[in-house]
Order: structure tokens, then C-alpha cells, then sequence
């Protein structure tokens, strides 16, 4: 499968990542090798096979609802690259 | 005597018995790594000081009796991408190069109440993206067996520095391999235990339904402790599984009579090295004179396993790392002009090439219009390799063969080649997908003298019979040492 | 002369559940408190935290489902729906696409006594988002993850609705319902409702839809009604001049009065949904299903049949009262206190809603306690206050809810019972006003009213005024 610039660039929004152009050429052969090589699965007939996303049959697995956690904004901004007024603070946003 | 020469149980024993200090097998370990990981590259993070005053806190609770387990006052060194209060955890990525969780993953904090003394965090390959420990921010680590070879991977550092004697044991993780193939490159020993069997709760997540957190170590016995410690149930964990039948050193038994082995004819194609090849029947050879059955049969499915794999391990991945985008922690871009730009530039500069190769590749897979063609495919693909599976263990208890396809690579080898360097999972990643139990135990050496490893496959939680064969067949082998080890103090 | 257009209307409705903690994890969905105190490594999507599936939102989710003739699906999953947006910590939203927890239900509106469905195409489970508020001084973002996790479901309908008066009234129906089960309190103006249009035109006629915009950030009726009108005309403006209306989403300002394009080009609106491995599928069997249809409350029409059976109220005033869970319940609750029906309908029908008209206030807002007012009615009842007085002691009651037995004390507003006062009061008000007497002597009833007037003026209007009748029809 031939990759374009146009699909690298799109998977580039997705994925938020920004490749030079040197990265992108890279990114279109290692994309289409890699595609071409995982196309063997169409090899398989999966016509009637369920896509099993979960491998064993395990379900309900839940809590109960009752407040277990209290404040810890000090401990989990420690972390933040930028914060303010006890907030995450970003680049201006659309809203 | 050399503390660092004995196994995880034995320093357990030798505290327990008053032989030796919690603090004693504390500095032996640091003393190691401090003499010998500037050649190995095994750690990303020791943290000398706060291992110490843990040593003598442990002790103290030995001393009062409230630590009675067999690893209490045992030094051990943790994979970097399990969380740790307080302690750098990178995933050996530039874009976590400063993160210091606040909270601890649920299998250090199993770690900890045992009594286990945590010494530092293991270099791995980027968010475990990779089989050699090369694609690491903090550099290579070396194959102490070799130092112009790799250690396996992503728990290379785990591995190499057991192999090492810097650390009695360690944990890793293993998404498509990245215990058993590091621990066979290493001619050390690795579980992989079934999904669902050790909370991934505080694991930072590469391939969320492929990820367990398991054990490396010398020999089958400090495995089958650690791994009894770390697999209890965890609620913060939806997918860990709470069946109560974790007692795995029960099963450290020299007994395989009558255990059914199969041998996949279908694993021992061309790709297979020889020497390999060899190895492993020879396993096998031995399990049969120990009254084990063993038999070749067909698994299939082998060659689609690849391809399934990087599918949905590169989705999930392109999805789990989404998180990391410079806002709430890790690094954030020098200068940006608006937030997307931020975004893109932090993750651009942050992750390095093999994890960028595997989000694109997740992100186009998940994509409009191509979701059913790769994605769902693969996961109609990892049904079928599960029936095989199960269709196998109709027959047999424990499915056997070769780790990896080729002893370990020079350095800077495989990089070039991605797909080249993914066909080396070929053996691993089956067993991920599947969910099942798979240890690697060392059987042999190649011509240039690098280990071999031999692979056992249980059905799903039966552990215990993977753990009672490979310690069976450890009964007719003694560890070996690399020769740089070996020779330590000579 | 201008083509006739049908506007061919389906909501998105998303209403935050009422449990006490996150969808995901063990935080407070308190709402307010300072930025970031009701978070953890959850809920901020920090590395390798988990989410474990809290019970109630998956009960609640079911209990709306039956309440909407919906299809419970009996194996559901959760799959993340992923983009990137500060507000959205782990930069996937976990939601429902491929197995949605309902489906194919159905509500009855009428609007102008024509009764109609609208179908629910499903219902679905998800986490909200969290906060975004800009800062003017450094001309940037602050994210609060307070809200983050929260669970919500999303009712999507069919495009079943052809005006803002079917979407209102749907709304209200869906508002009720839920509040009945009290799955939410449904308050749209503090985005615990949330209702996107999904809006496109075509000619009276034609079988095909037209191109659907989605409209966004509506926070009242009057802004649904104002939005879906704008956006009808500014379609239909499209069309007359030969354009085409481009799907999009669009974010509605209600202060301007007009909506733009929330388009950027870094918006793919690519969501690469896929199921969430890090939770297990959902299986719910007959008997749990069962067990929430038992719990499931009496609705709004099971209330009116009721009302009418047991209380023989008029259906004027069922309506009235049902149209809320809030007056139901005050209603009800009233009468376990012993309250007489048509009394406890009385004052809700009239002093009641005269209040909240006052106050420009919805039922919702009562913040009154039914048993304040059921002593009240017990205190007029045994002739403790008059019936002026009691109205002037629900003024209080209606706004801060004070203890009526006490107010009364403490204000000396209790009925005087001193016969010799009264009757000395009498013989004033029959000496001081000799006309009267001589008008009710010949016969003119209404002329005792003046002299109870001016008896209960002497009294300080604490007179019973029954009793005040009684005395001057002796004395006279």
C-alpha cells in the first residue's frame, strides 16, 4: 500500500506528532512496509470469526459508589510543566 | 562470601537466619552497581540513599517478627515503566525525563509490604516499544554476556542486570516478549504470567490487553516467589483477576511425570537458528527422560501472530500515549505558538523514533475507513491464534519451544530493519495475545557461547505447571554465569 | 415566491447522573469547590492509573433506558473516543459507539394537543470533560479536572422533532422522567442537561434529509428555541441563494444571538474509536434487570391515576402537580404527614404557585421542606392562626423555610382566644357602628362582615374570624 504525504499529514493531526521532512519520508516507507507485511492477514478467511477484544471471558467488574478520595491537587500538580490558581495552565484554547 | 552471587530465596534465607544484614545485601547491591553498571548501562535510576534507610527500616521490621516472607530485606530493581511515589519514572522517555509519580504501581506496593528493598528503576526500550533496549532515551544496555551485544528487550536492563549480579532479581513487563526474550538473552529466567494475573494498575501502559508485570530472576524458585507476591488481586485493577490459587511455590516440584508436552512442528521452520533448534529438542529430550510425554504437533496460526500483534499493540499504544502532550506532566516544549503546536512539538521532541513509527502506525490502523480492514481484522486474527491455543492445551499441559529465533544481536543491528527486528517476536507475542502464562528458562549456549532459552507455555492460569516443569528441568542444570561475572574478584 | 421548508430536527442530550462519586473513580462529583480538589491520578489521566466501572452509573444509565422504552443491551463495552483537548486528561474520552447500554426506545410529546413519539436511537455511558476558564492576564487556559469523570449518559434521538416547540417539549419529558428516577436534577443552566441540535431543512415534501449542522452550548429553553430558529433561517438562506450547507458543528452565542463554525484544522473529527481494554464488557442478566425495573419509581401517569383514584383531586390539579417530581414529592410527603389532599393540593395550587410566579421561579427551586408547611395546615386546622396569618408565615416558610410554631410564637401571631377580649371587642365594633347593625338587623347579611372587619382590626387580625362571627350573631 503506497502511503501519501497527504495521509502521513493527516495521521499527523491525529496522532499530534510533527514529522521533518526527512521524518515523513521515513514515516511513508516504514507505514507502507508495514501495511504491505500485515496484509498477510487477509490471507485468513475471519468471515464468521467474532473480533475478540477482551480474551478471557471476564465481565461486572465494579465499585461501589462511595467517596474514597479526597483532596490531593497539591500532590498531582507537582508534576504540571505549567500551572496557576491551582490549574493546569495551557496555550489559550477556543473556548 | 559474595551476597550478590546468590539467588532472591537464598539472601532471604541468609536475613532471615541472622547470616547477614537487610543492610548488607542492600550495599552489596548498590556496591555492584556502582562498580559495574557504567559497562552494562542496567539502571536509569538508583537511589542509594533512600535504599539504605529503607534496609535499616526493614531490618527493624524483621527484628519485631512483622516481616516474616521470603524476600523480606531482599534488594530488587523495578522496570522504569512501573510508577514509584517519589522516584523518577520514565519509561526511559525524554517525554517523562522528569515525572515523579506521586503514587506507587499496585505490584511495588505488593513489593514494599513484603519487605522487599527497591534499589533503583531498570533502562528499557521507550515505553517497552522494542526488542533490544536500544531505543531508550538514557542509551543502550549491554548483554553482560557480551557487551557488543543486546540484552534483549524492553526489560533489558531488568534482565542484564540479574545477569549481571547487580540486583538479586527484578521485575519487567512483557507486552509481546519483553521478559522471556531479555531473560533468554541473558541466560536468566522470566515469567510472563497470564493476563489478568498481576494488576497493571500503576504500569505505564504500552499495549493495555497484552501488558502483565512479571518476574526475572537466576533461577525458577525466585521467580515463582516473586511472582506469589506480586499477583495477588487489586481492585484498581478491572482486569485483574481474583482466584486465590497464586501459591505458585507449591508447584517447585521435580516431578513432570506424565505431563504432556507438545512441540509445535510449526515454530521449528527455517528462521530458527539451529544451535536453537538443537537446544530446545535436547530440553525436550530430557523433560521425556524425567517421564515427562512429550510430542510434535501442529499449532498453527504462527505467521499471522506478527502481523496481529503490531496491530493492535501499536492501536492501543497510539491511544495510551495520547496522554503524554505537555499539559498535566512530563516535558513540554521550549516555545509554541498556540496549543496545538504545543502539543506537537512536546510529543515530536519528546518521544523518540521507534515509538513515533508505532503511533503513526496505531493512529492510522484506528483511522476512518481503515478500522475493519486492520484493526478488527487483527483482533478476528488473535481469536483464531486463541483457538489454536486452546485446541492445543485439548491435548497438552504445556506447550514448548524456543524464546526467541536467534541467540542475541550486536548492537545497532536490528534497528535499521524494524520489520526485521519485529520477526524476532515470533515465538513471544503469540502468548500475549492469547493472554497465557510463558517462562524462559536458560538451555543452552551457541557457538559464541550466548544462552539460549527455552519457552513454556501454560493454559491460561496454570502457572503452576509451567513453573513445575521449568524447575524440573532446572534440577539438571546448573546456573551459569557470564565469564565477566564470573570472574568478578579474580 | 419562497419555497415552504420543513426543519427536520434530533437532539444529543447529555445529563450528568446523579452519584455520589466519578464514573471511573472514587472522587466527588460535588459540584463547585476549588479548582482541582475533587481530582486523582484518575481522573487527570495520569500514567498508568485504571479505571474501574462505578455500579450506579451503569444501574441509573438501565433505569433511564426502561423509562424510555429502550432495548437494554445485555452485553455492553465501553470503547475511548479519541482527541486531543486540555479539558480531556487522558486525551481519550471513554464512551460508548459499538455497544451502547440502550437502544430504539421511544417518548410521547404533545405539543398543541397533538400527541407524537420520539424515537431514542440509544442511549450511551461516558465520562465529562473537565473545565477550561480562560485567564485575561496571561491570555491563556486553566484546566479543572473537578468535573472530568463525571458520569454522563447521551440520549440520542432520531431526527423525530420539526420544531423548537416538539424539542422543548421533549426535553421537558425527558427532564421529568429522569428527574422522577432521580438519575439527575436536570438543571440546564448549570450544564447538568446539556442538549446539542442536530438540525438540517428541506422542502415541505421531500423524503430526503438535507445536510445536518450540529449546534452546540445551549443553556435554555429560550436558547434552543432562539438557536434552532437562527439556524433553520440561516440554512434556508443557504439554500435560496444556491449554496449548500456544510456539516459542521457549531457553537451557538445566545448574548449575539448567532452561531459559528467550530472548525479548525487541526480537528480531523477522526475519533478512532475502538473498545476500551482496560475495562471488562458488561453482562446484565434477567434477574439484575429485573431487580432495577422492581425499583423503578411511579412515573408521572401511574401519579395522575393515582391522584385521582385515592385523593379525587381535579385533573387541573394533578397536572399541576405531577409536572414536577419536586411538587409530587412535596405533595406526597405532605400527605404522609397527615395532611388532608385537597388541603395539601390547595396550597400548593394556589399560595404556592402565586409565590414562585412572584419569585420567577421553577419547582426545581423550592427550597421549602413539605413538613414546615404541613404544620402550618395542621396549625390552621386546630384554629392556632388564622388563615391571613397563615398565609403571611408561608411567605417565610416559601422563602427561608423557618419552623412555623416558632416564627408564630416569636412573632405573637398565634390566634387570641380570650373570650372577654373578644367579646369586649365585639360590643365596641356593634356600638361604635350603629348603620351596620340596623343593615344586618334588616336582613343584610353582608353587613356583619364590616363589624367582623372591624372586630378583627381591634384584634390585631389574631382573631379566628369564625369565632369573631359566631359572637356577634349572639351579641346581635
Amino acid at each position: 500500500m503506497t502511503i501519501t504525504d497527504e495521509t502521513i499529514d493527516y495521521v499527523g493531526i491525529l496522532a499530534k506528532l510533527e514529522l521533518s521532512d526527512e521524518e515523513k519520508l521515513q514515516a511513508k516507507k516504514d507505514m507502507s512496509d508495514m501495511l504491505d507485511y500485515v496484509s498477510k492477514l487477509n490471507e485468513l478467511d475471519t468471515d464468521n470469526v467474532e473480533a475478540m477484544s477482551h480474551t478471557f471471558p471476564y465481565n461486572n467488574v465494579f465499585r461501589e459508589d462511595e467517596v474514597k478520595n479526597g483532596d490531593d491537587r497539591e500532590n498531582l500538580l507537582k508534576n504540571a510543566p505549567c500551572q496557576k490558581d491551582g490549574c493546569y495552565k495551557v496555550p489559550k484554547t477556543f473556548d | 562470601m559474595d551476597i550478590m552471587s546468590l539467588t532472591a530465596v537464598e539472601i532471604g534465607r541468609k536475613i532471615k537466619a541472622r547470616e547477614i544484614s537487610v543492610v548488607d545485601a542492600t550495599k552489596a547491591c548498590i556496591d555492584s552497581i556502582e562498580k559495574y553498571d557504567k559497562e552494562y548501562n542496567c539502571f536509569v535510576s538508583v537511589d542509594k540513599e533512600a535504599a539504605l534507610a529503607n534496609a535499616e527500616l526493614v531490618q527493624k521490621r524483621i527484628d519485631a517478627g512483622e516481616l516474616t516472607g521470603p524476600l523480606a530485606g531482599v534488594p530488587i530493581a523495578i522496570k522504569d515503566n512501573m510508577c514509584m511515589e517519589g522516584v523518577l519514572t520514565s519509561c526511559s522517555s525524554k517525554i517523562l525525563s522528569n515525572f515523579v509519580p506521586t503514587y506507587s504501581s499496585d505490584a511495588v506496593l505488593k513489593l514494599i509490604e513484603a519487605g522487599a528493598v527497591i534499589v533503583g528503576k531498570t533502562n528499557m526500550d521507550e515505553f517497552a516499544m522494542g526488542s533490544t533496549t536500544e531505543t531508550s532515551y538514557y542509551g543502550p544496555t549491554k548483554n553482560p554476556w557480551d557487551i557488543n551485544k543486546v540484552p534483549g528487550g524492553s526489560s533489558g536492563g531488568s534482565a542484564a542486570a540479574v545477569a549481571a549480579e547487580e540486583v538479586p532479581c527484578a521485575l519487567g513487563s512483557d507486552t509481546g516478549g519483553s521478559i522471556r526474550q531479555p531473560a533468554s538473552f541473558c541466560g536468566v529466567t522470566g515469567i510472563k504470567p497470564t493476563y489478568g494475573r498481576v494488576s497493571r494498575y500503576g504500569l505505564i501502559a504500552y499495549g493495555s490487553s497484552l501488558d502483565q508485570i512479571g518476574p526475572i530472576a537466576k533461577d525458577v524458585t525466585d521467580c515463582a516467589t516473586l511472582l506469589e507476591i506480586i499477583s495477588q488481586y487489586d481492585p484498581k485493577d478491572s482486569t485483574s483477576v481474583n482466584r486465590g490459587d497464586n501459591d505458585f511455590t507449591s508447584a517447585l516440584v521435580d516431578d513432570v511425570k506424565g505431563i504432556k508436552i507438545g512441540l509445535p512442528r510449526d515454530y521449528f521452520t527455517e528462521g530458527l537458528d539451529p544451535q536453537i533448534k538443537e537446544a530446545v529438542y535436547k530440553a525436550a529430550e530430557v523433560l521425556k527422560s524425567k517421564g515427562a510425554i512429550v510430542e510434535e504437533f501442529d499449532l498453527g496460526m504462527v505467521e499471522y501472530a506478527i502481523p496481529a500483534y503490531y496491530i493492535i499493540a501499536s492501536a492501543e499504544a497510539s491511544s495510551n500515549l495520547e496522554r503524554f502532550d505537555g499539559v498535566k506532566y512530563g516535558y513540554r516544549t521550549e516555545e509554541y505558538t498556540d496549543l496545538h503546536n504545543m502539543y506537537k512539538k512536546s510529543r515530536s521532541e519528546g518521544f523518540g523514533t521507534e515509538v513515533k513509527r508505532r503511533i503513526m502506525l496505531g493512529s492510522f490502523v484506528l483511522s476512518s475507513g481503515y478500522y475493519d480492514a486492520y484493526y478488527v481484522k487483527a483482533l478476528k486474527t488473535k481469536a483464531l491464534i486463541k483457538q489454536a491455543y486452546d485446541k492445543a492445551f485439548e491435548k497438552y499441559d504445556i506447550i514448548m519451544g524456543p524464546v526467541a529465533p536467534t541467540t542475541a544481536l550486536k548492537l545497532g543491528e536490528s534497528l535499521s530493519d524494524p520489520i526485521k527486528m519485529y520477526l524476532g517476536d515470533v515465538y513471544t507475542v503469540p502468548v500475549n495475545l492469547a493472554g497465557l502464562p510463558g517462562i524462559s528458562v536458560p538451555c543452552g549456549y551457541d557457538s559464541d557461547g550466548m544462552p539460549i532459552g527455552l519457552q513454556m507455555v501454560g493454559n491460561a492460569f496454570d502457572e503452576k505447571t509451567i513453573i513445575r516443569a521449568a524447575y524440573a528441568y532446572e534440577q539438571t542444570r546448573t546456573y551459569s554465569r557470564p565469564a565477566g561475572v564470573s570472574e568478578r574478584g579474580l | 415566491m419562497g419555497k415552504a421548508y420543513e426543519t427536520v430536527i434530533g437532539l444529543e442530550v447529555h445529563v450528568e447522573l446523579a452519584t455520589k462519586t466519578k464514573i471511573f473513580c472514587g472522587c466527588s462529583t460535588q459540584f463547585g469547590g476549588e479548582p482541582n480538589t475533587h481530582t486523582c491520578p484518575v481522573c487527570t489521566g495520569m500514567p498508568g492509573s485504571l479505571p474501574v466501572l462505578n455500579k450506579a452509573v451503569v444501574e441509573k444509565a438501565i433505569s433511564v433506558g426502561l423509562a424510555t422504552n429502550c432495548d437494554i443491551t445485555r452485553n455492553c463495552k465501553f470503547d475511548r473516543k479519541n482527541y486531543f483537548y486540555p479539558d480531556n486528561p487522558q486525551n481519550y474520552q471513554i464512551s460508548q459507539l459499538y455497544y451502547p447500554i440502550c437502544r430504539n426506545g421511544k417518548v410521547e410529546i404533545e405539543v398543541d394537543g397533538k400527541k407524537k413519539y420520539v424515537r431514542i436511537h440509544e442511549i450511551h455511558m461516558e465520562e465529562d470533560a473537565g473545565k477550561l476558564v480562560h485567564d485575561p492576564y496571561t491570555d491563556s487556559s486553566l484546566v479543572d479536572f473537578n468535573r472530568s469523570g463525571v458520569p454522563l449518559i447521551e440520549i440520542v434521538s432520531e431526527p423525530d422533532m420539526r420544531s423548537a416547540e416538539e424539542v422543548i417539549a421533549y426535553l421537558e419529558k425527558l427532564r421529568l422522567i429522569i428527574q422522577y428516577l432521580g438519575a439527575s436534577d436536570c438543571k440546564l443552566n448549570e450544564g447538568s442537561m446539556r442538549a446539542d441540535v442536530n438540525l438540517s431543512v428541506r422542502e415541505v415534501g421531500s423524503e430526503e434529509f438535507g445536510t445536518r449542522t450540529e449546534t452546540k452550548n445551549l443553556n435554555s429553553f429560550k436558547a434552543i428555541a432562539r438557536a434552532i430558529e437562527n439556524e433553520r433561517e440561516r440554512q434556508i438562506d443557504i439554500i435560496e441563494s444556491g449554496g449548500k450547507v456544510i456539516q459542521e458543528t457549531r457553537r451557538w452565542d445566545d448574548s449575539k444571538e448567532y452561531s459559528y463554525a467550530m472548525r479548525s484544522k487541526e480537528d480531523a473529527q477522526d475519533y478512532r474509536y475502538f473498545p476500551d481494554p482496560d475495562l471488562v464488557p458488561i453482562n446484565i442478566s434477567d434477574e439484575w434487570l429485573e431487580e432495577i425495573r422492581n425499583r423503578q419509581p411511579e412515573f408521572r401517569d401511574e401519579k395522575r391515576a393515582r391522584y385521582k383514584e385515592e385523593y379525587q383531586l381535579p385533573e387541573y390539579d394533578i397536572d399541576i402537580i405531577t409536572n414536577t417530581k419536586k411538587m409530587a414529592d412535596i405533595f406526597e410527603e405532605m400527605i404522609s404527614l397527615g395532611v388532608q389532599p385537597k388541603k395539601a393540593s390547595n396550597w400548593l395550587m394556589v399560595e404556592t404557585m402565586r409565590l414562585m410566579k412572584e419569585h420567577q421561579m421553577d419547582a426545581d427551586e423550592i427550597s421549602f421542606s413539605a413538613k414546615n408547611l404541613a404544620t402550618l395546615i395542621r396549625m390552621t386546622d386546630e384554629k392556632k392562626i388564622n388563615g391571613s396569618v397563615a398565609k403571611e408565615v408561608f411567605e417565610k416558610i416559601f422563602t427561608d423555610d423557618i419552623e412555623p410554631e416558632a416564627y408564630v410564637n416569636e412573632h405573637g401571631l398565634a390566634t387570641v382566644n380570650d373570650e372577654g377580649a373578644l367579646k369586649q371587642a365585639c360590643d365596641e365594633a356593634i356600638a361604635n357602628n350603629p348603620k351596620a347593625v340596623d343593615d344586618y338587623k334588616n336582613g343584610k347579611e353582608k353587613a356583619l362582615g364590616a363589624l367582623v372587619g372591624q372586630v378583627m382590626k381591634a384584634m390585631k387580625g389574631k382573631a379566628d374570624p369564625a369565632s369573631v362571627n359566631k359572637m356577634l350573631r349572639e351579641l346581635l
